[in-house]
């Protein structure tokens, strides 16, 4: 069902967005620089980096809403330049949902409907029932004659969602959909976000600052920074192999290593290796006492899953690791340390 | 226990504060309005409100009152339209010249309603650029005036809501499939209609309150409520007739005003995006060509009376403007012209710094979010200057400040008074809203950190108040200059202001008094202008807005 109704019914779907060599300058600033990116159909794309980087431009150049210096956004093949915005048959959904105050929240919903409507597409039943349909999918039933006013910002979000979904969108540009709500409210929708993107079958390009939204919604991934896409790939691809060390900390790494220490802890712990450069987990080393290392306690943190302890690992230098409850970590104690090389990942170059 | 005392305290505090403008429209607004009223309903000492109902059966009431409103409908009506698009252009496009076009269109609003209404009539003349439309002497006239007058209100007030309206509601709807005209018609104008009925609601008042214009345009053919109060109380002496038009006026005015806050208080969003505005594209070219032919409207008439006031006999000069040192041709003034200037100039400066002092306390007391109905009362009082009759003002003030305890009749301060409860309002709607902006737990923060009240305004308040209080003060300055209503009374002969000199000098016969009217009126002009140049410069997004 992917995009069957979309305002073109190509038949080359399968390509999706192409976006290349796409610069957007404001003045003398260059917020998008020279970026390709594809998003295949029916996949849902992640646009990562932090605040400032250039991917909300980004994301609005492929709504038509910037105008590109240089580069071409195209879909299913087709060159997009000079097709306003509201031709393009995307939806676009905010960070803080955009809902039409003077509208309830089916009104909202019905609204791309009752655009299609006015050139003869839908029946009003029939807008009806796709907009039950809508309530449905995104957990709102009952929630028909609420007023915008009334709801609370998750449930804005899903109507907002709902409302982008109405029509089968070609593309879903979602700009940070989930950041204006609080840590536990985000977590549990940016799952259910992923599922019903999946259950509609959208294709969406999604941007945000937080990996974890990122590795939730996503299957694939661009990191972006000062307006350059620095690495693209999947989920997998970027995740265990960063470009470099900045991606690796803003991916969550705690610890990239370069040079001397990078060595010594390969030579300790993973002698067949042979990276230079390695970003480590916060839980990559553990407290064990049957693991190669040595190590002597600098601080230990409890917290309700694990101990964090800052350990002086010998010969590698400081760093960050975790122990067992009930383990014990007093400081100064001298401890054996195992390192999870599921939990590293190399690095091309240092930092 | 010391939190209960010190809130007790904060409200004595606030009622103190509250007192001290109440006191002044008490006595300086209530009470002269009171008084005219009085003397309406007790003509002869005993109360005959069947006279006053009388007054309102006479035919020429009716056809007062019939066009009173028809030409404040038809003004309004034709001001929306021509301002709406200006808003759009003024307010969310970006191109080089706006701020100068932005100030321009301000200008027309503080003019001296008499420059208005000469600088029409000089436009419209059978002598004029457009006397072969025959308009001279016209209700269409009228009306254009009217217009010209009130589309800065329509600009302001709808470009303010524009601005606060988020773009990216808009961006969501063209991205959903709407095009920009669909976008427009299901978006922008239903979150735009609390601005345009605001605004629509003020310039009616604005048009149905209109005296300069209408005096000096309507000759005998056309009067206005207004006008016909100033003609009751000035010409025949009839008091109850006056009385009764009064009453009316503030009646229907206070429906408007009430109207008017209660569309206001709808919620409008705050486009939190710094994004900067969009240069123009082909697709506002036509846009762009209305924005210039309202200001080429706009432009006209002020353009018809400075080439007017370079005129003499057959030739040009600046004769006109010399003559402003003189009393004119056979005396037509009792000072010079200039002295006038200077007289106004003076009392603008005492009426500006009274109207802020008074104002800025007003705004404050309105702007407590935790003030409630009580705040909202307050607002609606002092509101009530917009709406009652200047005429009614003056002449108020004439017969209830000439005795004891307040004989104000040889004070230098009667006018500055007068003028500074005309200005007051526009003062409370310029600061109020910058000082609602400020969030609340700003102040919080500041006095949980040690600051006491005083302290709090002067760190958290001021910084972000300052340019308002700036600006409302030259707008006051600016509305002060051109006043003429409430003026016109309470000037003596041998101290005018401007205003008063150039209605006395189109009045006399001659046309060398003529050109030293309209070099008056340019001088008024370009020192209102001035004043609202400065004042724009403050970029100050409440000012003439409603």
């Amino acid at each position: 069902m992917v995009s069957t109704d979309s305002t073109t019914g190509d038949s080359s779907t399968s390509v999706g967005l192409e976006v290349s060599d796409l610069t957007v300058r404001f003045g003398a600033t260059v917020a998008v620089d020279q970026v390709d990116l594809d998003v295949p159909a029916g996949s849902v794309v992640a646009v990562l980096g932090p605040s400032g980087c250039g991917k909300s431009t980004l994301l609005r150049a492929v709504a038509g809403l910037e105008y590109p210096a240089s580069g071409s956004v195209s879909y299913g093949g087709r060159d997009l330049a000079g097709v306003p915005t509201h031709k393009r048959g995307f939806a676009l959904m905010f960070q803080d949902g955009q809902l039409f105050e003077h509208l309830d929240v089916a009104a909202n919903i019905a609204y791309p409907l009752r655009l299609r409507h006015s050139r003869g597409h839908r029946s009003r039943l029939a807008q009806r029932e796709r907009v039950a349909e809508l309530l449905d999918l995104v957990g709102l039933e009952g929630y028909a004659d609420r007023s915008p006013g009334t709801l609370s910002g998750g449930e804005r979000q899903r109507v907002a969602l709902a409302r982008a979904l109405a029509v089968d969108p070609r593309l879903l540009l979602l700009d940070e959909p989930l950041s204006a709500l609080d840590r536990g409210l985000r977590e549990r929708l940016a799952a259910e976000l992923h599922d019903i993107l999946r259950a509609a079958g959208a294709t969406a390009m999604l941007v945000t600052h937080d990996q974890e939204e990122a590795f939730a919604v996503a299957d694939r991934m661009a990191v972006m920074r000062d307006g350059r896409i620095v690495q693209s790939g999947t989920l997998e691809e970027v995740w265990s192999r960063p470009a470099d060390g900045w991606t690796a900390q803003f991916l969550g790494y705690a610890t990239v290593l370069s040079d001397d220490r990078a060595r010594r802890l390969r030579e300790l712990a993973v002698p067949t290796a042979t990276w230079d450069s390695v970003a480590l987990r916060r839980s990559a080393l553990r407290v064990d006492p049957t693991g190669p290392l040595t190590a002597r306690v600098e601080e230990a943190r409890v917290t309700p899953d694990q101990i964090r302890v800052q350990l002086d690992v010998d010969g590698a230098g400081s760093l960050p690791a975790v122990a067992d409850p009930g383990t014990d970590v007093r400081v100064g104690a001298q401890v054996r340390v195992s390192l999870d090389t599921s939990r590293i990942a190399p690095i091309p170059q240092g930092i | 226990m010391t939190g209960l005392r010190s809130r007790r305290h904060n409200r004595l505090g606030t009622v103190a504060l509250a007192a001290v403008p109440l006191a002044a429209l008490v006595t300086f607004f209530i009470y002269p309005v009171g008084g005219m009223l009085a003397r309406g309903f007790w003509p002869d000492g005993s109360f005959a409100p069947g006279e006053v109902l009388e007054v309102l059966a006479r035919p020429r009431v009716h056809r007062v009152l019939w066009f009173t409103l028809w030409s404040a409908a038809v003004a309004t009506l034709v001001a929306v339209v021509a301002g709406v698009p200006v808003a759009f252009a003024l307010h969310r496009l970006r191109f080089p010249g706006r701020d100068l076009i932005r100030a321009l269109v301000v200008v027309p609003f503080v003019l001296p309603t008499v420059v208005v209404g000469v600088a029409f009539r000089q436009l419209i003349a059978p002598s004029g650029p457009l006397g072969a439309l025959g308009l001279d002497g016209s209700a269409a006239a009228i009306v254009a005036a009217l217009v010209f007058f009130n589309i800065s209100v329509v600009v302001r007030t709808v470009g303010s809501f524009w601005e606060a309206i988020d773009r990216r509601r808009e961006e969501a709807a063209a991205a959903l499939g709407a095009s920009p005209w669909q976008v427009l018609r299901t978006v922008t104008l239903p979150a735009l209609l609390p601005g345009i009925v605001s605004a629509a609601s003020v310039v009616f008042l604005f048009c149905a309150t209109s005296f300069g214009v209408v005096l000096t345009m309507g000759g005998l053919r056309y009067a206005n409520v207004e006008t016909e109060i100033y003609l009751l109380t000035t010409q025949e002496l009839d008091l109850s007739a006056a009385a009764a038009l009064s009453v009316l006026q503030v009646l229907v005015i206070t429906g408007l005003l009430g109207l008017s806050a209660r569309v206001r208080r709808s919620a409008v969003p705050v486009d939190r995006t710094t994004r900067p505005l969009p240069r123009p594209r082909r697709a506002h070219a036509a846009v762009l060509i209305w924005t210039a032919a309202v200001v080429v409207f706009l432009m006209a008439p002020i353009a018809s009376l400075v080439i007017a006031s370079l005129r003499r006999g057959e030739g040009w000069g600046l004769e006109n403007y010399r003559a402003l040192g003189t009393t004119g041709d056979r005396n037509a003034l009792l000072v010079p012209a200039t002295e006038g200037l200077l007289n106004s100039l003076g009392i603008a400066l005492v009426a500006s710094s009274l109207a802020l002092v008074f104002g800025s306390v007003v705004a404050f007391l309105v702007s407590r979010p935790a003030g409630g109905r009580l705040t909202g009362v307050l607002d609606g009082l002092f509101m009530l200057p917009l709406g009652v009759s200047a005429v009614t003002v003056g002449f108020g003030f004439l017969i209830t400040l000439d005795r004891p305890p307040l004989d104000l009749r040889s004070s230098a301060l009667l006018i500055p008074i007068a003028q500074a409860m005309v200005a007051l309002p526009l003062v409370v709607r310029t600061v109020g809203p910058v000082l609602r902006s400020i969030e609340d737990r700003q102040r919080q923060a500041a006095s949980s950190l040690g600051a006491g009240p005083f302290r709090v305004l002067l760190t958290v308040d001021l910084p972000v108040a300052w340019r308002s209080l700036l600006a409302a003060a030259g707008f006051a300055f600016a509305v002060s200059l051109g006043e003429f209503g409430a003026t016109s009374f309470l000037a003596r002969d041998d101290r005018p202001t401007l205003p008063v000199v150039i209605y006395r000098l189109i009045g006399h016969p001659g046309a060398a008094n003529f050109g030293m009217a309209m070099a008056a009126s340019v001088v008024l002009a370009a020192t209102t202008a001035a004043v609202m140049f400065a004042v724009q410069r403050l970029r100050v997004g409440s000012i003439g807005a409603f």
